[in-house]
């Protein structure tokens, strides 16, 4: 019995999930930096990096954010902590979507409005994934 | 928190759009107003649904007549009218823009949509009324060009503008089908072709040929490398094949013609989008050599594009505003001079030929507009002068490009959606009308503005030249009044 339940919890996250949460910040500060050079060079295509690099890790984030809310609406699964990272998670790709209309604009009209974007995003995904880590995850329904 | 405004400013901008797109500016004229650029999350996209005409027809005014001579081709886009009546469409489908960022894959897929799905013709097919009825049969002229477009006719070369290459071939009245492949004039510039529309006319003289190179992007979003050489006119020799750079800062100049009579030479130009429904408008203008027409720094005179870095003050300063506003993203295709033979209402001005819009919540263009003209100058609102090209309800049966008056009295419009030619008359009473006109025709050299060179203009023009000069009643028509605009009593076409 006592067994049982020290293997219900494991504070380590689920290998899957965390690949994809974890992944997700490679992308965005990524494209924070690709901004950053646009910013400083005008060359074009930076610009077009950072846009690739923010539908890859709205693609990441997604699919983290994805088992956050299965774990979120399955009672047994609702570990504490599990809220705050998922909200945290939900705005960084919320944001994330944003950010990549506003990169949708041509040539400098994404500027500097993007720049800020990519910045505030690659932060809030640093945030979503350390909450994210420390998250106990929860194993097994019965 | 930061994303929590941003959220909030979603709705905001969706209601901002709508409130604009039913308060209208006036944007017609020489004097547009200009409202502040506004970009919102999502473009405004509205994109044409196509169907089929049925037993539709496009409306055209009271007096005249329409009908389609040629149907079944393979994305038609300009069209010349040859000396002896004949008539050579220009079909096919350019650019190789690569996608460059996810917006452009969506936008693609979506814009794709509106369009025919037919593949480009790269061909020139000819059409011919030989027992003048208003009948035409279709024969191909050329195969295996390269998404030709701009068509011009001086003396015994016929030239033609593919997408990257001005070509000429050799051609003599009454010839159905080109001798040989045609020989490379002057190579043109071709790289991506996001706009890959190469306008031609020749000019007066017949000893110029005048290219319109249009932008490698809406606005820089490709790179500043990759427009030089574009966003610009080129006068070409003729002869030689040699060019210079005749005006520039002209975003997209789709369609080319001269003025008959002063031989100066006219544009239509697509501007910019994605700076709102009422920015930035296309426009009819005299190109005056060596101009700079603003973009991409800047566009109807000296209102800074914001996109543009680095910018450029200097140039800024230099641009010149264009003379007529179509009105923002009409997409203005087509353009030529009209002639007496066309009736009297119509007589002094341009028809212009308008795609339509995608960038824009409430659609606009859809149509052929006739903007009139006194003394060598637009002068008023333009008019509708072949519409139903779409429903109110976004259903769409077709979307004019080319048009080009036949001096004997038709305007040909080519439709690149229908994959149809369209031919418009006066009805015989509304060329009765035309005699009785003002009567003052002013300078109808030539029939056709693009095509008619020198050894040509004299014979095009003269169905019209003459009869402006003495009364309606020497006229020779046949028809129940003087008509001096149809000589031909066109049969109703059939349709």
């Amino acid at each position: 019995m006592t067994q049982l339940i020290e293997n219900r919890y494991a504070l380590t996250v689920h290998p899957v999930p965390a690949v994809f949460l974890a992944g997700m910040f490679p992308w965005f500060l990524g494209a924070a930096l690709a901004d950053a050079a646009y910013a400083q060079s005008f060359h074009i295509q930076w610009n077009n990096f950072a846009s690739w690099l923010i539908i890859g890790g709205l693609v990441f984030g997604g699919i983290a954010l994805l088992f956050a809310i299965v774990d979120l609406f399955r009672a047994y699964q609702r570990a504490r902590g599990i809220v705050p990272y998922t909200v945290v998670l939900l705005a960084t790709w919320v944001l994330g979507i944003i950010n990549a209309l506003i990169h949708a604009r041509d040539a400098w009209a994404s500027m500097p409005l993007g720049l800020i974007l990519s910045v505030i995003v690659a932060v809030l995904a640093c945030a979503a994934i350390w909450l994210g880590f420390r998250t106990p995850h929860i194993r097994g329904a019965k | 928190m930061k994303h929590a405004s941003l959220l909030a400013v979603i709705p905001l901008a969706a209601a901002a759009g709508i409130c604009l797109a039913q308060g209208q500016p006036s944007q017609v004229g020489p004097t547009p107003e200009l409202p502040k650029p506004e970009q919102g999350l999502l473009p405004d996209m509205v994109i044409a649904k196509p169907a089929d005409w049925g037993d539709k027809m496009p409306t055209v005014p009271e007096g005249y007549k329409i009908s389609a001579i040629a149907k079944d081709l393979k994305i038609p886009r300009q069209t010349l009218v040859l000396p002896n009546g004949d008539i050579l469409v220009a079909e096919g489908r350019g650019g190789n823009a690569p996608k460059l960022k996810p917006k452009d894959v969506i936008a693609g897929i979506i814009k794709a949509r509106g369009t025919s799905s037919v593949k480009g013709g790269n061909r020139l097919t000819l059409l011919r009324d030989a027992d003048g009825d208003g009948t035409y049969s279709a024969s191909t002229f050329a195969e295996n060009l390269d998404a030709p477009y701009g068509l011009a006719l001086i003396d015994n070369k016929l030239y033609v503008a593919n997408q990257g290459a001005l070509v000429r071939f050799d051609y003599q009245p009454g010839q159905t089908r080109a001798s040989g492949p045609p020989e490379t004039v002057t190579e043109l510039p071709s790289e991506i072709n996001h706009h890959w529309t190469k306008a031609l006319a020749a000019s007066a003289d017949g000893q110029h040929l005048y290219v319109g190179i249009g932008s490698n992007s809406n606005i820089t979003e490709r790179g500043m490398d990759v427009e030089a050489d574009r966003a610009r006119i080129w006068q070409i020799n003729a002869r030689t094949g040699e060019h210079k750079v005749y005006a520039t800062g002209l975003r997209n100049p789709t369609a080319l013609t001269i003025e008959p009579g002063s031989g100066q030479l006219w544009a239509v130009v697509n501007e910019r989008d994605e700076l709102g429904p009422n920015l930035v408008p296309d426009y009819l203008t005299a190109v005056q050599a060596g101009a700079f027409y603003g973009w991409p720094y800047s566009y109807w005179g000296q209102n800074i594009d914001d996109r543009v870095r680095p910018q450029n003050p200097d140039k800024v300063a230099a641009a010149i505003k264009p003379d007529y506003s179509l009105g923002a993203h009409v997409a203005a295709l087509g353009v030529d001079f009209s002639s007496e033979a066309m009736g009297a209402k119509f007589a002094n001005g341009v028809f212009v030929g308008e795609h339509g819009s995608w960038n824009r919540s409430d659609p606009v263009g859809y149509k052929v507009v006739f903007v009139p003209f006194r003394d060598g100058r637009p002068s008023g609102p333009p008019q509708d002068f072949v519409a139903g090209f779409r429903d109110s309800d976004g259903t769409t049966r077709g979307r004019p490009v080319g048009v080009t008056v036949d001096p004997k009295g038709a305007l040909i419009v080519a439709d690149d959606l229908a994959n149809v030619i369209w031919r418009i008359t006066p009805t015989s009473e509304a060329g009765a009308g035309a005699g009785k006109g003002p009567g003052t025709g002013t300078g109808t050299g030539t029939g056709k503005g693009t095509g008619t060179g020198t050894g040509t203009g004299t014979g095009t023009g003269s169905g019209s030249s003459p009869s402006a000069a003495p009364p309606p009643s020497s006229a020779p028509s046949s028809g129940p009044a003087p008509s001096p605009g149809s000589p031909q009593q066109p049969a109703a076409a059939p349709q």
